[in-house]
């Protein structure tokens, strides 16, 4: 994990953990949206908060940001409480998500001034610190454009520059890289690595495995307001299956002795397509994409000893989706937005099929 | 650049860092190694902060200038050639009359708007960031407001110059007429909260438009803004006379008039004082709670 390094290089100690939740709750009306979260993040981590829309991973980000409060349990950040020491965590969290934004009607450069005007740094000083800002995030060219015609990885690295005027001890960044192409991920990606490679503790929500597996030394899976899964990456792939191979077949005739022959093989679930010659399967591979790779490659020598032609063969890392079905046997909500302002969630957006060779790493693809 | 004490928060902090690399990793790594943080700033500097946050966005919205300019010329040329001829004789007579009032009438319906900006900013996103920062709370607010203040200011200058166009002649002069703006605008400052905690309560910009004619159309109408209460059936003149927009045009009246009616200024400082005690700690409870 590229965490791992980044937590050893960590400029500061930690002072025991900077997220600390005991049965925390959330009602709206009769939604019971945080249902007793019980978290623990490490100072100078990076925690990966994963689960689809409607999970209560917004409202678990809001109540430790101090913007919303609990109607149960207790959540302290850096030993402070969020209700009764509000102040004081505010004074050390930053946020970014839809909903924390940056003025869009005011200039790159006017908005990182304003913020920083606001943290008390003068008037050149918080000049010079958007200037450097801008431009160590690639926006020095849009500076003076207003934020309301930036592109989409444009505006999330504007929302994340105006989360770091001054280095937070902790910085929540909500679904930081949802609806982003690739390359603004990327950037979003590495942002988030030199900050945490600073000492900065991040607690990131995503809808994406891949993402947190990237990033995250732990993740926690969220549903229903509820941790059903935590653990390190490595963890949570053994217990769901390193990968996920998907085949095309030349005859559809075939699929069934397909789905034979790979249940055998990989000892998994293998589920027939909506696509009459496709089938997807789990790989357990031990947990690493290594023994996914060579069990997957084990199972095509056998598909291909009992005469079944493969026309396409990919092999990916399993989706929230089959990361939903492996924990609670059945497939990923997409249920109302989490709260009772206009719905700004996007929907859910597994990775499986479009995404899937995102990252170059995680996706193989052969045509035997 | 690495010895500058005077543009760096904390120059020693700043010394020990070499200058960032063009982009990429490395130079947002140094920019923040280098975010050393301020002494927190005081409540007056971060809402004058906000203040110019008000002031930018009119520099890159002007069009929302409109109803500070075109709204007010348009309320008076209305009314003053409406009622004119039928309630005083002539216009210029009536605009002797009226033009205190109009310019009441329009700042005070101009109010609104501070509960949609409120509610815009929560649309869009802005507004949960301020609410995470580490600064005096009401500090966003009153950074509305003040924005607000100075469009107050606007419309009153303009319906000032279109009365002094059409023949307004006022007795109080220059000080008596000055006095009456600062007078209106500081109530309408007060008068904001209200507006504010609107924009807060109501899920969108329409209900917030919904609730201020509900709100805005009784008080100014109802008023002595128009006509003198007189002849008004008494059910009515009780409420005119509890109405504080009627001793705010009194006051302001009178003080273009050059008379200082002393408890129709009362009346009007502690209605101010009572608006933002009450819905100004409203507002704040909703802030700290939403």
């Amino acid at each position: 994990m590229r965490t791992e390094a980044a937590r050893s290089t960590s400029s500061r100690e930690p002072d025991g953990p900077a997220i600390e939740t005991r049965g925390l709750v959330k009602v709206f009306g009769d939604n019971r949206a945080v249902d007793g979260i019980d978290l623990r993040v490490p100072a100078g981590t990076l925690y990966g908060v994963l689960g689809p829309n409607g999970a209560g991973k917004t409202t678990a980000v809001k109540m430790l940001a101090t913007l919303l409060r609990p109607d149960g349990g207790e959540a302290r950040v850096f030993g402070h409480d969020v209700v009764r020491e509000a102040d004081a965590v505010r004074t050390r969290v930053s946020l970014t998500g839809q909903y924390a934004s940056v003025d869009e009607d005011l200039t790159g450069t006017e908005n990182l001034v304003l913020l920083a005007r606001l943290l008390g740094h003068s008037k050149p000083a918080a000049r010079k610190r958007a200037g450097l800002l801008l431009e160590s995030f690639g926006l020095t060219d849009a500076a003076g454009r207003q934020v309301k015609q930036y592109s989409g990885g444009m505006r999330r690295r504007i929302d994340i520059a105006a989360s770091i005027l001054n280095t937070p001890d902790l910085l929540f960044l909500d679904e930081p890289t949802t609806g982003l192409d690739p390359r603004s991920r990327n950037q979003v990606w590495d942002i988030v690595r030199a900050v945490v490679a600073q000492g900065t503790t991040v607690l990131l929500t995503t809808q994406y495995l891949d993402e947190a597996d990237q990033l995250a030394g732990r993740i926690a899976v969220i549903d229903h307001g509820r941790v059903i899964a935590e653990g390190t990456p490595g963890q949570l792939k053994s217990s769901v299956g390193a990968g996920s191979v998907h085949l095309r077949l030349r005859d559809a005739g075939q699929r069934e002795e397909a789905r034979r022959v790979l249940s055998q093989t990989l000892a998994a679930q293998v589920q027939p397509e909506s696509d009459p010659v496709a089938l997807t399967a789990r790989v357990q591979g031990g947990g690493t994409e290594r023994g996914a790779a060579e069990q997957a490659a084990l199972a095509l020598a056998e598909l291909s000893r009992s005469g079944i032609t493969v026309d396409h063969f990919s092999l990916g890392q399993p989706s929230l989706d089959e990361v939903f079905l492996a924990l609670t046997d059945r497939p990923a909500h997409d249920e109302q937005p989490e709260n009772g302002r206009a719905g700004h969630g996007s929907p859910l957006n597994t990775p499986s099929q479009k995404g899937r060779s995102r990252n170059g790493q995680a996706a193989e693809e052969a045509t035997p | 650049m690495s010895a500058s004490p005077a543009s760096a928060p904390t120059p020693a902090a700043r010394a020990a860092v070499p200058r960032p690399a063009r982009s990429g990793r490395d130079g947002l790594s140094a920019v923040l190694a280098a975010g050393q943080r301020p002494a927190r700033p005081g409540a007056l500097a971060v809402s004058m902060t906000f203040g110019w946050r008000a002031m930018l966005k009119i520099k890159h919205v002007p069009e929302q200038l409109f109803d500070v300019t075109a709204f007010p010329i348009m309320m008076t040329l209305m009314f003053t050639y409406l009622f004119g001829g039928a309630l005083a004789g002539s216009t210029t007579e009536y605009l002797q009359f009226l033009l205190p009032g109009i310019m009441v009438m329009s700042v005070v319906m101009t109010t609104m708007y501070t509960g949609v900006s409120v509610n815009t900013d929560i649309e869009k996103g802005v507004f949960d960031r301020f609410r995470t920062l580490p600064i005096w709370r009401p500090a966003p607010m009153v950074g509305y407001l003040l924005g607000d203040a100075f469009r107050y200011t606007m419309a009153s200058v303009v319906i000032l110059a279109v009365g002094l166009v059409l023949g307004f002649r006022p007795a109080g002069g220059v000080f008596g007429v000055l006095a009456g703006i600062a007078l209106l605008v500081a109530f309408s400052f007060a008068f904001s909260w209200l507006w504010t905690m609107f924009g807060l309560l109501l899920r969108t910009e329409k209900s917030v438009m919904g609730v201020s004619m509900m709100v805005l159309f009784p008080l100014t109408f109802l008023s002595n803004i128009l006509v003198e209460p007189r002849t008004m059936p008494g059910w009515l003149q009780a409420f005119v006379d509890v109405n504080p927009v009627t001793h705010l045009v009194a006051a302001v009246r009178g003080l273009m008039q050059g008379e200082w009616i002393g408890h129709e200024i009362s009346w009007t400082l502690i209605s101010g004082a009572v608006l933002i005690g009450v819905f100004g700690t409203l507002t704040m409870r909703l802030y700290n709670r939403k």
